[in-house]
């Protein structure tokens, strides 16, 4: 199946000379939660501007639908919606009036059901007729969720949607999410949080720098996640692990000191015991041992640290 | 086109109108309503007729005019630069519109503003001093042309301004003493030769001297000079308009 976006080579190059987004390539399925994790300055919201419109690449293409994103910008941005990182409404417009207008600007004949309906899911059906600026910083947020959603996208783009939202609304956005995803609408979003990237999305993008770090199936990045590692330190060095440890698929470090077991929490036999007992047999004897868990956590921070400690 | 976008946009200016009415109708009328009172009934008296008109009367036509340029420029420039100022431009941006829709929309609201205030302004000055307007269907022309000729000449100014100190340069540097200068008051025959020589490279007075010809059939210069005049700064505007979308206008990065 050919993507629904599809980011080639794409670079950008700020006014002040400040390389934002390097050579990136992306694509994005139909249908699908796409996370896209990175610290503060990555290139999150850039990479989300130059999709949207708001922002001009320096270099490469997007493609939404097949459709080039600056040659057919009419048919690209209609399908798209997008829940920006700040909060900038206009103020002294009511709630229902700023999602009426939304629609009409993505060209949207007015339809007040689907109006009604996107305020009621996101509970602001009794904020309707209030002002935007005697909304909570929360409801703001949703008004933005709203706009985005006014014009029936299938696209949908929430630059960091859960920042200054608590954990009730959080839970409810997610609900939202999910849900709209199940009507058919590809969502990407972007987070700090990992823990939200696990539980919401489908696949798991890591930007740093203005680079694509890694880019992933959620499920395979757990599958990494649920890997631990034993490390024995030695006694003795040893030139060279004996026959019998073969199926252990063991690792012996540079100076025969290390030794680093691979295993998986969710076996049934870890296998540690019988490794530690046919060590003691052997008469290989231990000087310390320890456990790591390559958490998403890990490998975010040895991704976007320069210098992995 | 993307009609509706053009109407949302376009309504959603009439609404914000609505809700400033002191600010955007009241107060202009007022403010003009106050010339009429001082020029027309308390000094317009002792000031002789000019072409054989009453002064009150005399100053009707050019002080719409003043009010219709000042409120074409700043409301359109203030609708676009606000927009910036707040960061809501991401959605224009974002939207499937293109720059001409958006221009359109903006300056078809502010537009109408100006003309309607116009006409208000008009009916205002009636309670305070008596006229006839000899030709209406050229006064209206003269109206609409100025109004949507100046709107555009905001729009470019409200897109072009980062701050608002640029917002309001132009307006005060520039267009304030044209249009104080630019025969409001007076008849050109009035001025020394030499003056009268500067003052035709004054855009205004041909607006000025066409509005007013359309009151009194009494022009400065004649009215097809006016009307081709106000065509050509329309056409102008236009261009700029165009020139700013070609080069990439300042709102995006
Ligand atoms: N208009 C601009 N001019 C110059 N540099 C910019 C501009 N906008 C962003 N940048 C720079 O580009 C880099 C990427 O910014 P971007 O907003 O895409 O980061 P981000 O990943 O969204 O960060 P955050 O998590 O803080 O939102 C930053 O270093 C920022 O300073
Ligand atoms: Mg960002």
């Amino acid at each position: 199946m050919c993507p629904l976006i599809s980011v080639s080579n794409l670079s950008k190059t700020y006014a002040s000379g400040f390389v934002a987004l390097k050579n990136v390539n992306l694509d994005i399925k139909q249908g699908e939660i796409l996370a896209l994790l990175g610290p503060n300055g990555a290139g999150k919201t850039t990479l989300i501007s130059i999709i949207c419109g708001i922002v001009n690449p320096t270099e490469g293409t997007v493609t939404v639908n097949g459709h080039d994103i600056i040659k057919d910008y009419r048919q690209t941005r209609k399908m798209i919606g997008l829940v920006p990182q700040e909060l900038t409404t206009d103020a002294f417009e009511t709630a229902w009036g700023t999602l009426r207008f939304s629609r009409g600007l993505f060209g949207k004949k007015a339809n007040p059901k689907h109006l009604e309906k996107v305020l009621r899911d996101l509970s602001l059906w009794d904020k309707k007729d209030s002002k935007i600026r005697e909304l909570s910083g929360g409801m703001k947020r949703r008004v933005m969720i709203g706009k985005a959603l006014a014009h029936e996208p299938e696209i949908l783009f929430l630059d960091e949607p859960t920042a200054g939202v608590d954990v009730e609304l959080r839970k409810d956005m997610w609900h939202l999410v999910k849900e709209l995803r199940n009507s058919g609408v590809t969502i990407i979003l972007t987070t700090h949080y990992i823990e939200e990237a696990e539980e919401i999305a489908d696949r798991v993008g890591v930007i740093n720098h203005g680079e694509i770090v890694v880019i992933e199936e959620k499920t395979e990045l757990m599958r990494k996640l649920g890997k631990k590692q034993l490390t024995l330190e030695l006694q003795q060095s040893l030139d060279q692990l004996p026959a019998e440890f073969r199926p252990y698929n063991l690792e012996l470090s540079q100076d025969g000191r290390l030794i680093t077991f691979t295993y998986d929490i969710h076996a049934e036999r870890t296998g540690i015991t019988s490794l530690l007992s046919q060590l003691n047999e052997t008469g290989i004897r231990l000087k310390d041992l320890k456990t790591t868990q390559s958490s998403l956590e890990d490998i975010f921070v040895t991704l976007v640290k320069d210098e992995p400690e | 086109m993307n009609y509706y976008a053009v109407m949302a946009i376009y309504r959603f200016e009439i609404a914000r109108t609505l809700r400033t009415i002191f600010q955007s109708v009241v107060s202009p009328v007022i403010s003009t309503s106050l010339y009429f009172v001082v020029f027309g009934a308390a000094i317009g008296s002792r000031i002789s007729d000019i072409d054989g008109i009453v002064y009150g009367a005399f100053i009707v036509p050019g002080l719409i005019m003043l009010s219709l340029l000042t409120q074409s420029i700043s409301n359109a420039s203030f609708s676009i630069f606000f927009p910036k100022f707040m960061g809501t431009i991401y959605e224009l941006l974002s939207a499937p519109v293109s720059f001409y829709e958006i221009a359109l929309g903006y300056v078809g609201a502010a537009a109408t503003k100006s003309i309607v205030l116009g006409l208000i302004i008009l009916a205002t000055a009636r309670l305070f001093v008596p006229f006839e307007i000899a030709h209406p269907y050229w006064m209206a022309l003269f109206l609409v042309l100025t109004g949507v000729t100046f709107s555009l000449f905001g729009f470019v100014i409200g897109i072009w301004a980062d701050n608002f100190e640029k917002l309001q340069l132009i307006p005060l540097l520039v267009v304030m003493p044209l249009t104080f200068l630019g025969g409001s008051f007076y008849s050109v025959d009035m001025l020394p030769p030499f003056w009268q020589k500067v003052t035709l490279f004054n855009p205004v007075l041909y607006l000025v001297s066409g509005f007013r010809w359309s009151f009194y059939e009494v022009a400065d210069v004649s009215v097809g000079l006016s009307l081709a005049m106000i065509s050509l700064f329309l056409c102008i505007c236009l261009t700029l308009v165009w020139w700013i979308f070609k080069t990439g206008y300042q709102i995006k990065n």
